[in-house]
């Protein structure tokens, strides 16, 4: 139990620290750019992927139960209102938690084992600002991005799959998908994934940053980063789901 | 007591633990400016741990540590950054950042701590890869290198700030008779012509012979042994006696 409040207020720390370095000179814009190129651009093939597959099983699975009720007119508006509120946000964030987290994990983990964030200390650099700040902020930036793009892609999707059962126009299946999405039900859930690449950025920089077993130590950082940093998104998502019904009721359908 | 100012580094009965095990125990010794100072020591007795303390990547549990004039024990990190600028630093397996190229290694501390135009970073780095027979590898990546040339672009790395100190952590280290020669004489060559102190830990006795004007011994965490290598040899310590010894 004890173990459990100090990793907890180990990583809080961790995590506070990297806020308030955030804005503290000198500011790592190369760092930043790098970071945010391999974490975002090189995750869009996933992202895309992922949204495509998902948006042509939700559809095929929401048109086999709406032809029952007489609704596949609603197929438009199920498949934006389900991706745009919680498929998209959520299943962008586990992906980012897999392939982002585990690298995080792994690459700093190596640096530490391998002495070179030593190096970097030794060399008078702020190893802290230079490798975990721009990975936090880089992942903060790119997670809403890439939702955004998961969501077209679902959306995208779901027209192809919807297109060929019933040869829907392009025109029509956009203007059905977005009638009922508000932008209470778009921003706030797309903005609540700048808390998963916080999670995920502080996260698994934490189990990189600190590991001290040797080479032992990089596969752990690398697994304890995805599995910590899937339950926190989904338990957080849980949090971020109520405060944004309380603070945008229109989103609560 | 406070260091003269002939002094590069004095430590005043540094601890140093591990959980529960103490790594180095009340160890104190002194190193003029310019001299070569030898660690030698059998595995686990601290003597990569004295080079950490030194560069301040760790902290002591109680004692004292000066760099020239600066009690680095209690800076804080803004001035432990100024006190880390007269030090170099040679790792036991170089440390080269292995996403840069050779030529950004050398070339990044300078970008970042010194105000020197690109055209006077260039030539700042070639010229230092030229000093340890690298400059034409600058855009080699490390994991390229053998494990001799890894070693003097660490040391390259170590130099390019030009430091007053130069720590060096088994800098011959797994290499061969002949590589690990070129290595002692690169750093006997940075101690005559630059008057750069040296501090290091190896298990060569012939490259520490050479190279060092003065030793240090431990043992268990405690330094068992302390002078010019007449001294070592002829202390009243069976470990040190038998570390210093050529035929070891």
């Amino acid at each position: 139990m004890t173990n459990a409040i100090e990793f907890v207020g180990d990583v809080s720390v961790f995590s506070l620290r990297a806020i308030a370095d955030l804005f503290r000179p000198p500011f790592e814009a190369e760092q930043f750019w790098i970071q945010l190129a391999e974490i975002g651009s090189r995750s869009v093939p996933l992202i895309v992927a992922s949204g495509f597959a998902l948006g042509a099983v939700m559809t095929l699975h929401t048109r086999s139960t709406l032809v029952t009720f007489g609704a596949t007119a609603e197929i438009p508006t199920v498949q934006s209102l389900g991706f745009f509120i919680e498929i998209g946000p959520l299943v962008a964030g586990l992906l980012m938690a897999g392939r982002v987290g585990s690298g995080i994990g792994a690459v700093l983990a190596n640096l530490r084992v391998t002495e070179q964030i030593d190096a970097i200390e030794s060399l008078s650099i702020d190893s802290f600002k230079f490798l975990v700040v721009p990975r936090v902020l880089a992942c903060v930036i790119a997670l809403p991005l890439l939702t955004l793009i998961m969501d077209f892609s679902g959306l995208v999707a779901g027209f192809v799959a919807e297109y060929a059962a019933s040869g829907i126009s392009w025109h029509l299946y956009i203007e059905r998908a977005f009638a009922s999405l508000d932008w209470a039900n778009f921003v706030p859930p797309t903005l609540k994934t700048a808390v998963f690449g916080f999670i995920i950025g502080a996260v698994s920089s934490y189990f990189g940053y600190t590991t001290s077993e040797g080479a032992q130590g990089v596969g752990k950082a690398a697994t304890n980063s995805v599995v910590l940093c899937s339950l926190l998104i989904i338990v957080s998502d849980v949090v971020l789901v109520q405060c944004i019904a309380v603070a945008f009721p229109r989103t609560a359908l | 007591m406070n260091p003269d100012d002939s002094t590069a580094v004095f430590f005043q009965s540094v601890s140093k633990s591990f959980g529960a095990k103490e790594v180095l125990h009340e160890v104190s010794f002194n190193v003029a400016a310019g001299e070569a100072l030898c660690i030698l020591g059998r595995s686990g007795t601290g003597k990569s741990v004295t080079l950490k303390l030194i560069i301040a990547l760790l902290r002591p549990d109680a004692g004292k540590i000066w760099i020239e004039q600066d009690e680095i024990t209690t800076l804080k990190t803004e001035e432990l950054s100024r006190v880390r600028r007269k030090i170099g630093f040679l790792f036991q397996d170089a440390a080269l950042f292995d996403s840069f190229t050779l030529y950004e290694n050398l070339s990044l501390p300078l970008a970042r701590l010194t105000s020197k135009s690109q055209e006077e970073i260039d030539s700042m780095v070639v010229k230092v890869l030229r000093e340890v027979g690298l400059a034409a590898d600058k855009k080699t990546m490390p994991s390229q290198l053998s494990g001799g040339m890894r070693k003097r672009a660490g040391l390259a790395r170590a130099l390019v700030l030009e430091p007053k100190i130069l720590l060096a952590d088994e800098p011959v280290s797994g290499l061969d008779r002949i590589t690990a020669s070129e290595i002692d004489e690169l750093l006997l060559q940075q101690k005559t012509e630059r008057q750069t102190t040296l501090i290091m830990v190896t298990h060569d006795v012939h490259g520490a012979r050479r190279v060092g004007d003065r030793f240090v011994v431990f043992d268990h965490g405690h330094l068992v042994a302390y002078g010019t290598a007449a001294e070592v040899e002829s202390s009243d310590n069976e470990t040190a006696r038998q570390l210093i010894s050529l035929s070891s």
